[in-house]
């Protein structure tokens, strides 16, 4: 048997590696279009925000199309996108990747969903020297390695829950009490992603002088919280911070409630995505959470194809019937990045595409987008909502806030 | 990566070693002695459901020969006849009777296109067959349900005890009860029912069964039909309890096949005893060391069973000199 089954392989194998090389070079820039490449979660874990994604970069594509597509040389282009399932494993993306650049001949290519995604594609778009733009990789381990042809336009993962901290400081100075005495809870999933958030709250904890009483890692696949849980109702920190994807956000929200644990500000990650606002799940078991976000509607952003944040929130529900959650915003302002740095570098040179994405400055209906040199963008604030009866309500940072901070949060 | 840059910031403050929080963590426990009782409740009720996927696994292994990695996908696809029942308007607690009913039907289906052929053949056959099962499962529950997260709201309010120290949800206690039930019916069932009878028989000898006229292979099907059945309890109880994704199920599957190792086959009060002390000592695990060492130390204490068990059999173990 396994000498049949050794022939076999190779006779895949060598049949593949044919087609390989027999397969036509096919250009990305056929007749009047731009290919851009991307594999995307569309089954697997990621499946829904890999969606969301999918769904910001056909918007993205059909406006620009609309308004006329992108112009080099004095001539007009469409945009197109060549998609991949990567089926939400990293080894597949890497693979995909290759096979877009490699077989698809493509030379754009736009992120997949999640840091860990991203971060095995980076390496092979360095290799190609291919350059990315991504919306949804937001771990800063993506960003210290010295990639080149990596750009984000969202805000790094440190940064997600700081604001938090920055909205406790705040709160604390009001209330004329001193900031060492302010008590911390942190728990997090254990991977790269939400390890870089809890590093951002502790980093920001110690500069404020602010202590952090508990410091926990969820396994990965978390399924019941009572004894970090019970940990907090013992200790009873004034700020309690989670980060723990989807499922682990819905476990979160709806434990706490059952088990009538809270804190006077608590605040979390994914609420988009775990529905904590929707109350056939979980009643009101969600009100008075901050949720951290990339981006919102209410934001007062705007740019010439979109217009505002809202406007983009009325044409994203107008084609797949719900609210644009910042997953889809910021993979639509990610094309809209790539668009502009093409017609700027007036040519499909993949080196002067990378050099116009690097001095990209400008404003989308997302964010001001200005991309620091290791590639992510350093413009954009984070943001945090909170729910109030139900609906997000945006409250820091305060400068943007068209919502008053409840405080303290009550258990539910 | 970047739990380096972590550590790094702790350094620069005063320097906490894991050996301090675990000394910090007992010590609470011992400050208010209520909250080692919230654990070990929320540790008994959450053991007693992972006891029950346990005891379908433990019988289709013990009569069948069969490892079923599907026991996860079983546990959440009950989940979602319990969830569809919510959206048609019934109570999510009659999916406690409702999923077992239709996973009985998809288990015996399952069973007569698939199962039925890997009996005969080797663990390892049955472990790849159903691993396979497990991930088209996943994936067409994704396509079907979609891969957001669903809930079903039962409406149970919490107890609170010693001014909200201890908190016990009426539908983790009311799932452990159902467990137990169903664990006691099932043992009643096996011990007194003819179908039951010929279970059993096959388990001992399927060959010496077949010759005393029982129909194996009706045996297998219903064997695995009651698997399926009984992760479906399971999963109703998990969607009430937690909640339910396409792909939530293999740490069912890991967490019953540890109990049943710990436990032994054809010792289904044994499955019950070892599903509830691992959840205990879970939750206890959770609390003094971290939830990061939760599942390590479940899977270091699994060792350290094992190894002491082989110690006391060779104790035990008589030679021919």
């Amino acid at each position: 048997m396994s000498n049949r089954l050794k022939l076999s392989i190779a006779a895949v194998a060598v049949s593949a590696m044919a087609y390989g090389a027999m397969a036509p070079a096919q250009a990305k820039v056929e007749g009047d279009t731009i290919t851009f490449g991307v594999a995307v979660s569309l089954t697997g874990r990621y499946a829904v925000n890999g969606k969301h994604t999918k769904n910001g970069y056909d918007l993205a594509v059909k406006l620009i199309n609309e308004k006329g597509g992108v112009t080099v040389g004095g001539k007009k282009y469409k945009l197109a996108v060549k998609y991949y399932d990567d089926e939400s494993t990293a080894a597949r993306a890497t693979q995909l990747a290759e096979r877009l650049i490699q077989q698809d001949k493509i030379k754009f290519v736009l992120g997949p969903y999640s840091s860990g995604m991203t971060k095995a594609v980076a390496p092979v778009m360095e290799k190609y020297k291919i350059p990315m733009v991504e919306g949804n990789g937001a771990s800063r381990s993506i960003f210290n390695q010295g990639f080149r042809y990596t750009f984000a336009v969202l805000s790094t993962s440190e940064q997600y829950l700081k604001s938090a901290v920055d909205l406790a400081a705040e709160v604390a100075k009001k209330e004329g009490r001193d900031l060492s005495s302010v008590r911390i809870a942190i728990g997090v999933r254990n991977d790269p992603f939400s390890l870089d958030i809890g590093a951002g709250v502790r980093e920001d904890a110690a500069r404020y002088g602010m202590k952090v009483v508990i410091d926990e890692k969820f396994p990965k696949d978390v399924t019941d919280m009572t004894s970090f849980l019970t940990k907090v109702k013992a200790l009873k920190p004034d700020v309690l911070v989670v980060s723990a994807h989807t499922v682990g956000g819905a476990v979160f929200v709806r434990q706490m409630n059952e088990q009538k644990v809270s804190a006077p500000m608590v605040a979390m990650t994914h609420c988009e995505s775990a529905k904590v606002t929707d109350t056939k799940i979980f009643g009101n078991a969600s009100e008075g959470i901050l949720c951290a976000g990339q981006w919102a509607p209410e934001l007062a952003y705007k740019d010439n194809i979109f217009g505002t944040a809202m406007d983009y929130t009325n044409t994203f529900e107008k084609t797949y019937g719900y609210v644009p959650p910042y997953q889809a915003a910021e993979s639509t302002a990610a094309v809209m990045v790539y668009a502009d740095a093409i017609q700027r570098a007036n040519s499909f040179d993949t080196e002067k595409v990378r050099d116009a994405l690097a001095s990209t400055d400008m404003q989308t209906f997302y964010g001001n987008i200005l991309f620091a040199k290791s590639g992510q963008n350093i413009a954009k604030p984070m943001i945090l909502r909170q729910v109030q009866d139900g609906k997000y309500r945006l409250v820091a940072p305060t400068a943007w806030a068209d919502s008053e901070l409840n405080y303290p949060r009550m258990t539910q | 990566m970047s739990g380096g840059r972590a550590s790094g910031v702790c350094i620069r403050r005063k320097r906490r070693t894991p050996i301090d929080t675990i000394i910090g963590n007992l010590n609470i426990l011992v400050i208010a002695p209520p909250l080692s009782l919230q654990l070990l409740v929320n540790g008994l009720m959450v053991g007693a459901l992972f006891a029950l996927v346990a005891y379908g696994m433990a019988l289709v292994w013990g009569v069948m020969n069969v490892i079923n990695i599907t026991q996860g996908e079983f546990v959440v696809l009950g989940g979602y006849v319990t969830v569809l029942l919510v959206d048609i308007g019934i109570h999510p607690f009659f999916g406690v009777f409702v999923a077992p009913v239709v996973m009985y039907a998809f288990g015996w289906a399952l069973y007569r296109t698939v199962i039925f052929r890997i009996v005969d053949k080797d663990l390892f056959v049955s472990i790849l067959a159903t691993f396979g099962i497990s991930i088209l499962l996943q994936q067409l529950m994704n396509q079907v349900f979609g891969a957001d997260i669903r809930r079903a709201d039962h409406g149970f309010a919490t107890w609170p005890f010693f001014d909200n120290i201890v908190t016990i949800e009426q539908i983790k206690l009311l799932g452990a009860v159902t467990s137990l039930a169903w664990g006691g019916f099932l043992i009643y069932f096996l011990k007194k029912s003819r179908l039951g009878q010929a279970i059993r028989a096959t388990a001992q000898n399927a060959r010496a069964a077949r010759t005393m006229g029982i129909d194996t292979d009706k045996v297998y099907a219903a064997t695995y039909g009651i698997n399926a059945a009984v992760c479906g309890v399971a999963g109703a109880l998990v969607a009430m309890i937690w909640v339910i994704e396409p792909f939530i199920g293999l740490i069912y599957t890991i967490r019953a096949f540890l109990i049943v190792i710990v436990a032994g086959l054809g010792n289904l009060v044994g499955v019950v005893i070892a599903g509830v002390s691992l959840g205990a000592a879970e939750n206890f695990a959770g609390f003094i060391l971290g939830t990061e060492f939760q599942v390590g130390f479940i899977f270091a204490l699994l060792v350290v069973i094992l190894v002491g068990r082989s110690y006391l059999l060779d104790r035990k173990r008589e030679y021919l000199k």
